[in-house]
């Protein structure tokens, strides 16, 4: 059957289980946008290409399959580099599809022409140009495979205009993927392995480090064993948040710069740390020097690369998780931890008191209370995409998860502007589900222009922005470190409801702690997108906190009453 | 200095995929040659580094995760011989000319092109004796020099092949 390149893309793409693209047309893609009219693939069209990346981040991140975002040379290539990166940083199986210049003309400097191959390599898991038809079906399914092995990341594959509009014989059973033939490791070494099971057999204060790899892995269900079998306590990553249930008494919660304080005074004290799927990240360590100093370190973990790199580990156990985990329970005894893990949790009672949620309601709006009400609205089923800064920490810490893959956020780049586009593709791979945003005021401003795919599309998620009127991360850091002078913090937004409105969509301020509740009930009953704008205070700041390079114990603690700034006793 | 021998895919832009790596781990590349082998598709790297073995480590870990990287290996504590290539261009005329011929003879080297004011010296060996060699050269004029870079081997039956193509080819993809 003769097919044009840009026919082959699509059936390739459809024959590759993809349903949604996400994507912005232009000039040199225009040919496959004429034959994704006459397939059966939904594109969703997206209002700036870095939307389409997020999108299709937040697709693979809430399906675990490919997500696939589509733009045309130039600028709509090099919008996507944010969004490419945000994928790259978090191990997100992203595929991009941009249009290219006809490759005659390539390297002219034409109209929309930019090397993004180039601009994009150090931040894809791998990249290629094509420019022949005869090369697209191999080259989309080489890009699905590496995408979606080993450690997941982002591939762009840059089709040339010519190469779209030629025609040739297509058969997707002789276009198989000609991988390079790469050494394969043998990852299996029992001498590491013996040393893992002698260090877990023998720790009198171990501590579990729960990453994404254990989600990336399917390995819930083994990570669980292996934690009932050896009893150990676990502390989570933010991206590994969802992987073994908020509910469990051995899940401490997160670790790190905004861990509470018991889970990072665990692992400091702990005698053993068994970092699975996670990469000793500086906000997850704080000072090296200081870092867990009295404790071995097992490393399970599939990228060789990532072993030793910042923390040197007595045992590494390279592959991947549910394989490495599975094969290691076994061969561990179920010790007693009672002293441990009552120690523990005497490090909690102290921390617990000083919790914002215990104090009394004195009428005064936190966005700790509005994520705690949503958390609790919401049963903790709710898909929650968060973009980056004190709200998506507030998440993490009030939000409590007990499903893999409900938490979509932004980690390793740390990208504002993600949450909006990212929960409009996270409600794309799981329409059944309810999908809320929770955003601060600056990240949503910067692609709030997708409330307008939300309404074209017809897609029903909830926003609930989180509006102090600052920056506030970085208005914290200015308070603590900075001696409270708010450089380019303060910043002035829409009305938020209105904008809504402006787009054809329901908008409500919410100023009041006792609305809290009911905005969250109504918005929920209703079947289209609700944006909620929560007026929260101010000057609140994310607590605990372990400023930037200080060691992992050294936290700014929640002052014993945080509210006495702006709040009057009861 | 950690030296490294990579086998790559024979194509363009693999040379980039890891200069740009190295620069993206801000290691300093000390020399970095690349040349087919017997198998055209395929071509062997030598890359020595400015770096420490915990460097050495992460860029043998990194290239091996380039698509376009068959294998890496960190052959920095292996027998190994090692050999560069120079190119001299020297001032010589009627008086330092028999000076001349003697060194090149104690450093096994050879004279490649003779013109009537200068030679081409061409010597290989180690990156010491080719230093060695441009020192005591330095005093007759040196015009012009072109290197080689260093190529690595590991001795005996330490043998460094590419891995061979499998038809397997999504399952070798899957194990990466």
């Amino acid at each position: 059957m003769k097919l044009t390149g840009a026919e082959i893309l699509c059936e390739s793409l459809t024959q590759l289980g993809v349903q949604h693209i996400f994507g912005y047309p232009g000039g040199a893609i225009l040919p496959v946008y004429d034959a994704l009219g006459k397939s059966k693939l939904h594109h969703i069209l997206v209002r700036h290409e870095q939307g389409a990346t997020h999108m299709a981040d937040g697709y693979a991140r809430a399906s675990g399959g490919v997500g696939v975002a589509m733009a045309t040379s130039g600028p709509g290539a090099t919008n996507m580099v944010t969004g490419i990166a945000t994928a790259m940083l978090d191990s997100s199986p992203v595929v991009c599809i941009t249009g290219q210049v006809s490759s005659k003309l390539l390297g002219s400097d034409a109209f929309q022409e930019i090397d993004i191959t180039g601009i994009t390599m150090p931040i894809t898991k791998h990249n290629v140009v094509v420019s022949r038809a005869e090369d697209i079906a191999r080259t989309v399914r080489e890009a699905f495979i590496i995408a979606n092995t080993g450690r997941p990341g982002p591939v762009l594959v840059d089709i040339t205009k010519d190469a779209q509009q030629a025609s040739c014989e297509f058969d997707w059973d002789a276009s198989v993927p000609k991988l390079p033939a790469k050494r394969v490791r043998n990852n299996h070494d029992q001498a590491e392995f013996d040393r893992a099971i002698e260090l877990l057999n023998t720790a009198k204060r171990p501590v579990i480090l729960a990453g994404r790899g254990i989600m990336l892995s399917g390995a819930m269900r083994a990570f669980e064993q292996f934690v009932r079998t050896c009893n150990i306590p676990v502390a989570m990553t933010l991206l590994g948040i969802g992987c073994f249930p908020a509910s469990d008494p051995m899940n401490l919660g997160m670790m790190g710069m905004h861990g509470e304080a018991w889970v990072n005074h665990a692992i400091q004290e702990s005698d053993l740390l068994i970092a699975v799927g996670m990469r000793f990240d500086d906000r997850v360590t704080g000072d090296l020097r200081t870092y867990a100093k009295g404790a071995r370190k097992i490393h399970i973990e599939i990228d060789r690369a990532e072993i030793n790199k910042n923390v040197k580990v007595d045992a590494a156990l390279i592959g991947d998780a549910r394989e490495t985990l599975e094969k290691l329970t076994p061969h561990i005894s179920n010790p007693d931890r009672g002293a441990w893990l009552s120690h523990i949790k005497e490090l909690k009672g102290d921390s617990a008191v000083r919790d914002i949620q215990s104090l009394p309601d004195n009428g005064h709006l936190y966005a700790a209370h509005v994520i705690n009400d949503l958390w609790k609205e919401t049963r903790g089923e709710a898909i929650v995409v968060t973009d980056v800064g004190q709200h998506q920490m507030w998440e993490a810490q009030y939000y409590h998860h007990n499903q893999p893959r409900t938490l979509v956020t932004s980690g390793g780049l740390g990208t504002m502007g993600f949450a909006l586009p990212a929960a409009i593709g996270a409600k794309f791979a799981k329409p059944d589900s309810e999908v809320w945003v929770v955003v601060g005021d600056g990240g949503f401003q910067m692609t709030m222009c997708e409330l307008a795919t939300i309404v074209q599309e017809k897609i029903n998620i909830k926003i609930a922005i989180i509006n102090n009127g600052f920056l506030g991360m970085v208005r914290q850091w200015q308070e603590f470190f900075y001696d409270k002078r708010y450089v380019a913090t303060p910043l002035v937004a829409p009305d938020f409801a209105a904008l809504a409105n402006a787009f054809g969509i329901r908008g409500e301020r919410i100023t009041q702690r006792g609305d809290v509740l009911s905005a969250i009930r109504s918005a929920r009953e209703s079947s289209e997108t609700v944006l909620i704008d929560f007026r929260v205070e101010q000057e609140d700041s994310v607590y605990p906190m372990v400023p930037a390079g200080a060691s992992l114990h050294e936290m700014i603690r929640r002052p014993s009453n945080p509210l006495v700034e702006t709040a009057t006793e009861p | 200095m950690q030296t490294l021998v990579a086998y790559v895919e024979n194509k363009p832009g693999v040379l980039n995929r890891v200069s740009s790596l190295a620069r993206r781990l801000n290691v300093n590349i000390d020399s970095l040659t690349v040349g087919p082998t017997e198998n055209p598709e395929i071509a062997r790297m030598t890359i020595v580094a400015h770096t420490d073995e915990k460097g050495g480590h992460r860029l043998e870990a990194s290239l091996e995760k380039l698509v376009d990287v068959l294998l890496a290996e960190n052959i920095t504590e292996r027998a190994l011989l090692e050999r560069d290539l120079a190119l001299i261009k020297v001032l010589a005329d009627q008086q330092s000319r028999p000076h001349l011929m003697e060194l090149i003879k104690v450093f096994r080297a050879r004279v490649v092109d003779v013109a009537p004011e200068s030679l081409i010296i061409e010597v290989s060996g180690t990156v010491d004796k080719i230093d060695g060699l441009l020192e005591v050269l330095k005093p007759f004029g040196v015009l012009e020099m072109a290197r080689s870079g260093r190529i690595s081997m590991t001795r005996g039956g330490d043998l460094l092949r590419p891995p061979v193509a499998s038809s397997a080819t999504e399952q070798s993809a899957a194990a990466r």
